[in-house]
């Protein structure tokens, strides 16, 4: 009768907990959608209402009209900027992995290379972009390298800390276990360093977004950089809005795959 | 002569090699499981371990007590060649203590579980198996598996399990069960269950005791409680500091199996009130 009686009082406790459950999902989908939907609706109105001229602000109305009637444009011009952001971001990132593994492996390297790679990083990416511009041409290269410049720092630091990150002790059993270098990298040292890694790579999904589209301003006649200078220049403000909304559904898009592969590769967090 | 050893050796006359063998097993004997000879250990300028010597017999249980600073962690680092020793010579099972290591005689349970968050417990016990070939050692197999060492150590069903999943004894087990996956004569641990809450650390204390049993290991055992150093050990090591050096060997003469309700027992009691009046003159 007893567990019976406890049997019944817990699905009803685990229901209630599925129905709050359920009901605390809803509520975090739209209170951010609600929020969202409540600017924009302040946005048409302050622009209507004070009849702001559309080339200084256009209403979110006319952003969207423009981004469905020139969506073949926009989308034109995504590609471009996807490929040039995702090159880099493989190039950049890899670079960086393959430089910190080299610097935890080999002091020396590291007290050679570590001040260049500080001095690069500390030169803005608006001022380095001509010059790269100028070595690589306007083609796709120059692009490429200035998405993969601007990843690479911040995972090189991410990554060496990642493979520094094995415990003292972890480091004592693969010496009882007389584990070679080589054994203590595959086994130990790369799998710690994944989850490093993984936040370095959701900065560079962004960034590389950032440095192609850099890449485009200072010379491309396609990709999203160059639709915002057309754009701009051409005072046509609601396709240069669309533009951003576009380079912005980028950087998400990449953010999502780099986030969806972590989650596939760091099981145990 | 009985019947049946006039027929051993008979048949291992036939093979001049197995009669070596025998020979150097029954020789073994009298080799001790770990000897130190005027053993030092310096930091720098501090001396950890000074003119140490020590025979630890094969198959017994010593648990090792001393105040903090006395080396009790460093004996078992200068033992499994993690530290090399700045003075005299040590000895495991008669080999030098790096051919030991390659022989994979010892085995090392830390304070800490150490297992990798991402192998799950079966991965993390099967570890020793994979590591070190490039170095030369052949890996000794344990007769039991992996997966049997987890029941063992009472893990059965959780071998898919990850060590996050698994509350800290649990892991503590994990992390001895891979001590065991290579068959080791010498186990060394560096109180492993220091962190763990009393009635877990009761619980390992039998399994522990369980164990040794079984496999008939040789088990080193640095502790700070005086309670778990009487009720494990057969000898306790009174280390003292500054420096370390060996104060006495204190025997436990309390029968086993031994069980938790022993603590309250006078015996047990007046082995405990020695230990401790021990450790405040050391």
């Amino acid at each position: 009768m007893s567990v019976v009686q406890e049997i019944s009082d817990e699905t009803v406790a685990d229901d209630a907990e599925a129905a709050n459950a359920r009901r605390r999902k809803l509520e975090n989908m739209l209170v951010p959608l609600a929020m969202v939907a409540a600017l924009l609706a302040c946005w048409q109105l302050g622009v209507r209402l004070f009849e702001v001229p559309t080339y200084i602000a256009p209403a979110p109305s006319d952003v969207a009209t423009e981004f469905v009637e020139k969506f073949p444009l926009l989308v034109k011009n995504f590609w471009p900027t996807l490929y040039e952001s995702v090159l880099g971001f493989f190039a950049g990132n890899l670079a960086a992995i393959l430089i910190a593994i080299a610097f935890v492996h080999y002091k020396f390297v590291e007290k050679a290379f570590f001040p260049l790679a500080v001095f690069i990083n500390t030169i803005p990416i608006l001022a380095i972009a001509p010059i790269l511009v100028l070595i690589f041409g306007a083609g796709l290269t120059a692009k490429v390298v200035i998405a993969a410049l601007i990843c690479f720092f911040p995972t090189l630091v991410n990554m060496v800390r990642g493979l520094q990150s094995v415990s003292p002790q972890s480091l004592e059993l693969a010496r009882i276990l007389s584990a070679s270098k080589s054994e203590i990298f595959w086994k130990i040292r790369l799998p710690s360093s994944l989850p490093f890694l993984f936040s370095a790579l959701k900065i560079a999904a962004t960034t590389c977004v950032i440095g192609a589209i850099v890449g485009e301003w200072i010379g491309a006649d396609v990709g999203l950089g160059a639709l915002i200078i057309d754009s701009t220049f051409n005072f046509r403000s609601a396709l240069l809005y669309a533009t951003v909304f576009m380079s912005s559904g980028l950087s998400v898009f990449l953010f999502v795959m780099v986030s969806l592969a972590e989650r596939f590769f760091i099981r145990w967090q | 002569m009985t019947m049946v050893e006039a027929l051993e050796a008979d048949s291992s006359n036939k093979n001049v090699e197995d009669l070596v063998v025998a020979d150097m097993n029954s020789a073994n004997a009298q080799i001790p499981a770990a000897s130190l000879r005027n053993a030092s250990v310096r930091f720098g300028a501090f001396t950890a371990i000074e003119n140490l010597n020590l025979d630890i017999d094969e198959g017994a249980f010593y648990t090792i007590l001393g105040p903090s600073g006395c080396g009790k962690s460093t004996l078992l680092r200068l033992i499994s060649d993690l530290i090399p020793a700045a003075a005299g010579e040590v000895q495991v099972l008669g080999k030098s203590t790096e051919e030991a290591r390659l022989a994979r005689e010892f085995a090392f349970v830390f304070q800490e579980a150490s297992l990798l968050p991402w192998r799950t417990a079966l991965e993390n016990v099967q570890l020793p198996l994979e590591m070190g070939k490039r170095r030369g050692v052949k890996i000794p197999v344990s007769e039991k598996p992996p997966l049997e060492l987890l029941e063992l150590v009472g893990l059965k069903g959780r071998e898919d399990a990850l060590p996050h999943e698994l509350s800290g004894g649990m892991r503590q087990r994990v992390a001895i069960a891979r001590a065991l996956v290579c068959k080791p004569k010498l186990l060394l641990m560096d109180e492993p269950f220091g962190a763990l809450d009393e009635m877990t650390r009761d619980h390992l204390n039998l399994q522990l005791l369980q164990i040794w049993k079984e496999t008939g290991v040789t088990v080193l055992f640095v502790t700070h409680s005086i309670p778990e150093a009487v009720f494990l050990g057969q000898k306790v090591l009174m280390l003292q500091a500054h420096p370390g050096r060996l104060k006495e060997i204190v025997p436990v003469d309390l029968p086993y199996p031994r069980e938790i309700k022993l603590r309250d027992t006078v015996e047990f009691t007046k082995h405990a009130a020695y230990l401790r009046q021990l450790l405040e003159t050391c």
